[in-house]
């Protein structure tokens, strides 16, 4: 078995070691009480470097609310180091359709949410511009979005392994 | 006075149009020197892409608040998601140099520098330092006799580490700044929990989304309040449109009318429910819209 999570996790200085296993974090999560996530046994996959924590849907069923990491009597940083795991399992090439759409929109039009035809339409009821000074009016800065994602590789890590 | 540009996000401008009105009518009544912040794109939105990608991430988040850093101006956000990865981004560059010196690789591909010389703001932490709750109170021409469910949204306050804004368990500094319009803010169950669009999960998980949503708007009908406010455009969709959704997911009939504080506060300053976009909302709620038109005219 591989050391790759817990090293990647100590390396991003996210100690998940000191977890005693009392799920408050399970306790505390809302999605977790209504979804399969269960922050607890996501960490403890992580510590045991269990590679099946990788593809865990569950995974992506945290909304981020950081609830976890604030109520943590152990102080461990959990939230982080879930999004640590979550990206070491992009890196794998494990990412949900929809968040692969997300990217894209982000890639093409800067905006993970781009205008559309009936926003434009209310900006104009508003006595607002209805083009946003926003990346949408700038050409030249939406070429800037790009060639930054394309430095960082974004591209490369959205394409299906 | 601090000098601010607006960050836009893409809720706001490409979704929700009166936000970005409101949050205009409201600086500018209150003497705030706002500029545009042109060419910004995506935060890009913490949930995902941080869940992705740290250096494109960070690379992005940098370049929007470089646009900012140029005009010797501090960012003001008015969205809890766009706050988180801003504020985020620009805390860990000033005080990462081996992180801000790579992203400064990436940077210079399109020929600028992340200098570290701003700050970032976000609209609810703004107005609690300045003016605070009592001088804006003073400045209210239009007290609103209204009834709130308030959710501050999760990334406003948490993590507390980074964002100092104090206790995440009942905070109390956003529900000073409603009161301060006249409105009263009533409590009710499970008011901290998240509305459930963050991470990723409402656009990966709609179903699961939803249903939280759903708990969170029967803890809300319970409460029996006017309308919910928050301060945050992601939080804002997930209670107005997800509304919609929830009726047709699960049957149910809600109508709750969903304000974001710029529009709260724009009542409160003497404007009116047209200009601040608050019709255009998915959630049509013809008795509130009454109330809210009654109040803005002086007839109750």
């Amino acid at each position: 078995m591989s050391e790759e999570i817990l090293d990647m996790l100590k390396a991003a200085g996210l100690d998940v070691l000191a977890c005693m296993h009392c799920g408050t974090c399970t306790g505390s999560c809302p999605s977790g009480r209504h979804t399969s996530l269960n922050t607890r046994r996501i960490l403890r996959d992580a510590r045991k470097n269990r590679d099946a924590v990788l593809s865990d849907d569950s995974l992506w069923l945290c909304t981020t609310c950081y609830t976890c990491q604030e109520r943590c009597p152990r102080q461990i940083p959990i939230t982080d180091a879930l999004l640590e795991i979550r990206r070491l399992a992009v890196r794998k090439g494990f990412m949900l359709p929809e968040h692969r759409k997300v990217s894209e929109l982000v890639l093409n039009y800067g905006h993970a949410v781009p205008l559309d035809e009936e926003t434009k339409k209310k900006r104009e009821e508003l006595g607002l511009d209805p083009l946003p000074e926003t990346v949408r009016k700038y050409p030249d800065a939406l070429r800037d979005v790009q060639t930054l994602l394309r430095a960082c590789k974004f591209e490369e890590l959205l394409a299906e392994k | 006075m601090t000098k601010l540009s607006l960050f836009l996000g893409c809720i706001v401008p490409n979704r929700y149009p009166g936000i970005e009105k409101a949050t205009k009518i409201c600086l500018d009544r209150l003497g705030f020197d706002l500029a545009e912040l042109s060419g910004a794109s995506c935060c890009p939105a913490p949930g995902v892409f941080k869940s992705f990608d740290k250096a494109s991430w960070l690379a992005l988040a940098a370049r929007n608040v470089v646009l900012s850093e140029e005009m010797g101006r501090e960012v003001l956000t008015i969205c809890n998601g766009c706050y988180a990865s801003l504020e985020d981004a620009n805390l860990e560059l000033k005080g990462n140099p081996d992180l801000k010196k790579e992203t400064n690789e990436y940077l210079k591909e399109i020929g600028l520098e992340f200098k570290g010389n701003t700050e970032v703001r976000h609209i609810i932490e703004l107005l609690y330092k300045d003016p605070g709750p009592e001088k804006l109170k003073a400045l209210v021409t239009t007290p609103l006799d209204l009834k709130v469910a308030l959710h501050y949204g999760c990334h406003l306050i948490k993590p507390s580490a980074e964002r100092k804004l104090g206790d995440t368990e009942s905070p109390v500094f956003f529900d000073e700044l409603v009161e301060a319009t006249g409105a009263k803010s009533v409590d009710y169950t499970d008011k901290m929990m998240c509305c459930g669009a963050g991470g990723g999960v409402r656009s990966g998980h709609v179903r699961e989304s939803l249903e939280m949503l759903e708990h969170k708007l029967a803890c809300i009908r319970e409460a029996e309040v006017d309308c919910i406010v928050n301060a945050c455009p992601f939080c804002h969709l997930q209670f107005d449109r997800g509304q919609l959704a929830v009726n047709e997911e699960f049957g149910t009939d809600y109508s709750i009318p969903v304000l974001h504080y710029s529009q709260l506060l724009g009542l409160a300053l003497g404007a009116s429910p047209d200009e601040l976009g608050i019709e255009q909302n998915a959630v049509q709620n013809l008795e509130f819209l009454a109330k809210i038109y009654e109040i803005s005219a002086g007839l109750r």
